[in-house]
């Protein structure tokens, strides 16, 4: 992997949005700040999760990386060109290139549009395609057996491009979505929760056929998630999202089987295994408290007002810590880079005395 | 396993009806169950298998448009009350008392123009004598037990100051108020983040060991359900298609539905395995086929699965039970075995 | 289990809404009552042996052979007169509804999907408009061009549009954060793509139960000018005006007010169904078929 050179390369991504007041002038108030000093790098290929729970960030990440919204500092490189001050004409052309499948197949999809005409869309929109062109000869258009080619591929019935999104499945609506983004043979697939809408028995036909695609297709995935199992499933690369900061990385392996980071410890622990005997022999940690206001985001690590290590196990001083110095993303002897000064802590013994100290 | 004798909810042949511009749905079509004194029973399946329209009917919160039929018995300290039918004023007594409620949106539970803490003392005033202070400092008792932090300042919040997590546990707190015998849960995490979640679990335990009460807790999470439930009910298009111990029906599940429900689930205890999902959809319960409704989707389905549905039987071990023509068949099978790991299902 | 159906060929959007159209029947045999009377006031008034400035010898006459409708006291012929006056409140209608209906939609759609100071600006300028004394200003101005239909048609249409970009806005706003707005982006479309393919055909529904309430309202309005003297003036008239001018005769000489206003219903009726039949036409989750 060293030799590859990545497809989508992020570098210290800033994301605010402003909160205005009320009054006529609506003034800037303060700043959310969603996304804060983010990098990684989407290698060709591969697919790279990016995790948290609702607020950390990662699905305006997802948008600001396509353009959606504008980034606020920052760079994104796609293939060495430079994406956020990139210029609108430009920035179409690379659509094609980079693509995205929303989370909430009901939403993603125009009502009024019939599935042929949703997945045509992204083809006329580039002058790829003319109706009459129906065998697909050597000329770059393309006509109404590319959608149903691209139904086919996504695991639909070409003869139900004719159906309205209200007459599908969420499963079917989703693979919709998929052949929407796929029209335009894109090299990047981002993917906003793809499956959460989903009920458990569509949602594994839909990440089988993301796998498929993928191996077929050479896509590279940014998988967006909240859901630690169905992460640890489809991705190579984890990173680990807290309140607008990544505070762990690492490949699947490396994170699930030595994670460093207190939040990530927590997020594995937190899961239930759908399996009686290991989920009610497991440690659970707990953590107290919920994510605080990203207007108001906690000074030094963001995590330490929720962090059991902080609450139970650190010493005054080593607060001190927490609370001024913003912890850099390094590895802390695990192999893999952490965002938390005492990743190196024994972190389990850490809960055990926080439950003794509650006598539970 | 507790004896027969100590149920104290019993759901006998609870159907649901709803009339539609296309027909008549058919939500529940004949679910039975008998929730005994202290244990946890799980209802699994997923969107459209009747498991929450079920549960609305054993609270009596359906619209007017349902057609309820069937029997609901709670039979607690105050003797059998047969709950179908009863008039509003015998429900909230034992909607107070007997049974309590929690579901996936808290903010449907709580009033929006009362602080929390008067809200958990009405729900004790309500039924019982106490003053005002007494109740109050009951309330920050309660907070106290589902793990809010600060009671005595939380009491006197109102709900939209507080973020999802703590509303659910307010409500928790409201639900434990008055000791209940039975509290049904309606998906209570759903909409909540993990590390949340796991608090909330953590206060329903808190909560039924307290009370001491039986709880009837509804989710599609296999995960929940594998961590929590005692007894499992596994329903697929209005029916009750596995019953067992939880043990039974994640090691040994007999009814090719739970089969496929544990082969699409993504593990985290597993690397990258392929899944093995279910093809096509659940059935509209619009004019459902005769014979078994999974058999669209059954890999074993034959002739007699389209003719005939079959009846919710004994299986395997004692007291576990399986709605399917060839459950005998099922035993030693993994999800692997039966369903294809597909990617493209062209079958719905 | 819906799989039954053979494979189709595939259809075009245009007949699909058609096709759905037609399943709607209030509302094809109202289009087919409305062509009829377009039919009868276009063509029938041309050949109808009497034009609305003939006088004839019978004065007041009831409804006959001679005088279907009957006759007023002038000994104008009822029949020509309410021809006559159909086409122009058909004509002054439809007029305002297209007009009030196209400008209204873009102004509100652009305001809603840009949103911020545009926006701002642009609803104040309909807000503006919307404060007008619309019959002085239809007054002033009926007056100042004098009588000529299309004229007072664009005068009305001038002042209701308002109403259609404040509830076009409305919609578009609501819409513009559905996640399929995002994804037309995300493939590349315009902006005026996103509004005029997307957001547009999903506001139809309200837009054309406004439109087809605007029909009504600029029949009204056409009597209310009308009636005050600014609108279409005598020889030549219009349903309104036929309508005030028999006030006075309601007990005498019913006719006279019957038939002008049985054609003003209908009209109003007919293109309210036409309207209930589009939107649900265009709305593919619309699966109840009235009949």
């Amino acid at each position: 992997m060293t030799v590859l050179q990545p497809v989508l390369s992020v570098r210290n991504l800033v994301k605010h949005f402003p909160v205005r007041g009320r009054g006529l002038l609506r003034r800037r108030v303060s700043d959310v700040h969603a996304v804060c000093d983010v990098s990684f790098d989407l290698y060709p290929h591969e697919t790279l999760g990016l995790v948290g729970e609702s607020g950390c960030g990662k699905t305006t990440t997802a948008r600001v990386l396509l353009n959606l919204q504008p980034a606020t500092a920052g760079h994104i490189r796609y293939q060495g060109t430079e994406l956020t001050s990139l210029p609108r004409k430009a920035m179409q052309r690379l659509r094609r290139e980079l693509q995205i499948v929303f989370q909430d197949p009901y939403a993603a999809l125009d009502p009024r549009l019939p599935a042929n005409e949703i997945i045509a869309e992204p083809l006329r929109i580039h002058g790829l395609y003319s109706p009459s062109a129906s065998d697909s000869i050597a000329s770059d258009s393309c006509g109404r057996d590319k959608v149903r080619e691209l139904l086919a591929l996504v695991g639909l019935k070409p003869e139900h491009g004719n159906r309205f999104p209200h007459e599908f499945s969420g499963g079917q609506r989703q693979r919709i979505g998929i052949a929407r983004a796929l029209a335009l043979r894109p090299k990047v697939l981002i993917l906003d929760e793809p499956v959460s809408a989903l009920d458990v028995s569509v949602q594994a036909g839909v990440l089988n056929l993301l796998a498929d695609l993928q191996a077929q297709l050479g896509l590279s995935y940014l998988f967006v998630s909240h859901d630690l199992s169905v992460v640890r499933h489809v991705a190579d690369r984890i990173a680990v999202m807290y309140l607008g900061r990544i505070v762990e990385t690492g490949t699947s392996d490396e994170l699930f089987s030595a994670p460093a980071h207190p939040y990530t410890q927590a997020l594995i622990s937190a899961i239930p295994l759908p399996d009686p005997r290991k989920e009610r022999a497991r440690e659970r940690i707990i953590l107290t408290g919920d994510v605080p206001n990203p207007a108001n985001p906690p000074s030094g690590c963001r995590f330490r007002t929720r962090c059991p290590l902080f609450t139970a196990q650190l010493t005054d001083p080593q607060r001190h810590r927490c609370t001024t110095e913003i912890p850099p993303l390094t590895d802390h002897g695990h192999g893999h880079p952490a965002a938390c000064h005492y990743a190196d802590l024994p972190s389990l013994s850490a809960v055990r005395a926080l439950r003794e100290r509650e006598g539970r | 396993m507790t004896a027969m004798g100590d149920a104290v909810l019993e759901v006998a042949d609870l159907r649901v009806e709803f009339r539609t511009d296309e027909g008549r749905a058919q939500a529940v079509r004949g679910v039975n169950y008998q929730l005994h004194r202290g244990e946890v029973l799980g209802i699994v399946g997923e969107s459209g298998s009747g498991k929450s329209v079920a549960s609305m009917a054993v609270m009596g919160l359906l619209p007017g448009s349902a057609r309820v039929f069937g029997s609901v018995r709670f039979g607690g300290r105050s003797g059998g009350t047969e709950l179908l039918g009863a008039s509003d004023s015998e429900f909230s007594r034992v909607r107070g008392q007997g049974i309590s409620m929690i579901f996936q949106d808290p903010m449907s539970s709580l009033n929006p123009v009362y602080t929390v803490g008067y809200q958990i003392a009405e729900a004790i005033r309500a039924h019982h004598d106490v003053s005002r202070a007494a109740a109050r400092k009951q309330a920050m008792e309660l907070l106290e037990a589902v793990s809010i932090p600060n009671p005595t300042e939380r009491v006197d919040n109102y709900p939209h100051e507080l973020s999802g997590g703590m509303r659910q546990r307010v409500v928790i707190a409201i639900a434990m108020a008055n000791r209940p015998e039975v509290i049904i849960a309606d998906e209570p995490t759903t909409a909540l983040d993990v590390t949340v979640q796991a608090q909330i679990l953590e206060a329903l335990r808190t909560a039924k060991v307290q009370t001491g009460a039986a709880m009837l807790l509804i989710t599609h999470d296999l995960g929940v359900i594998a961590g929590q439930a005692d007894r499992v009910l596994v329903m697929y298009a209005g029916r009750v298609v596995e019953a067992g111990t939880v043990e039974e029906i994640f090691y040994t599940p007999r009814m090719p539905y739970t089969l496929g429900l544990l082969g699409s689930q993504p593990r985290l205890d597993e690397r990258r395995t392929r899944l093995h999902p279910i093809s096509g959809v659940p059935p509209s319960v619009i004019d459902l086929p005769s014979g078994c409704p999974f058999a669209p989707r059954c890999p074993l389905a034959a002739p007699v699965c389209e003719a005939e549905e079959p009846p919710l039987a004994a299986t395997g071990s004692n007291g576990h039970l399986s709605a399917c023509h060839f459950s005998d068949q099922l035993a030693g099978l993994e999800p692997g075995d039966l369903f294809r790991p597909l990617s493209r299902d062209t079958a719905s | 289990m819906r799989d039954r159906e053979l494979p189709v060929a595939q259809r075009s959007q245009a007949q699909l809404v058609l096709r759905r159209f037609r399943q709607h029947r209030l509302a094809v045999s109202s289009l087919i009552v409305l062509l009829a009377l377009v039919l009868l006031a276009f063509v029938g008034g041309w050949l109808w042996r009497y034009s609305v400035a003939d006088l004839t010898s019978d004065e007041s006459v009831p409804p006959s052979w001679a005088h279907p409708f009957g006759t007023d006291a002038a000994g104008h012929d009822t029949f020509a007169q309410v021809l006559r006056g159909t086409q122009i409140s058909i004509g002054i209608s439809v007029l305002v509804a297209v007009f009030a209906t196209v400008i209204g939609t873009v102004w509100g759609a652009t305001a809603g999907y840009y949103g911020r100071r545009l926006d701002t600006v642009m609803m104040r300028i309909a807000d503006l408009v919307l404060t007008l004394p619309l019959l002085a200003v239809a007054a002033v101005l009926g007056h100042n061009v004098g009588g000529s239909w299309w004229l007072i048609a664009v005068v009305i249409a001038g002042l209701y549009w308002a109403y259609v970009a404040r509830v076009a806005r409305g919609v578009v706003l609501s819409l513009r954060e559905k996640e399929f707005v995002e994804a037309a982006r995300a493939i590349g479309a315009s902006d005026a793509r996103i509004i005029f393919r997307h957001l547009v055909p999903n506001a139809f529904g309200s837009i054309i139960v406004n439109a087809t309430v605007l029909v009504s309202v600029a029949i009204l309005l056409e009597t209310a000018l009308s009636y005050l003297g600014f609108g279409v003036r005598p020889p030549d008239t219009s349903l309104g005006l036929l309508v005030s001018e028999a006030q006075t005769a309601v007990e005498t000489r019913p006719w006279l007010f019957f038939f002008p206003g049985l054609f003003i219903i209908l009209i109003a009726l007919t293109i309210n169904f036409i309207g209930d039949g589009l939107r649900d036409a265009l709305d593919p989750q619309q699966t109840r078929v009235r009949k």
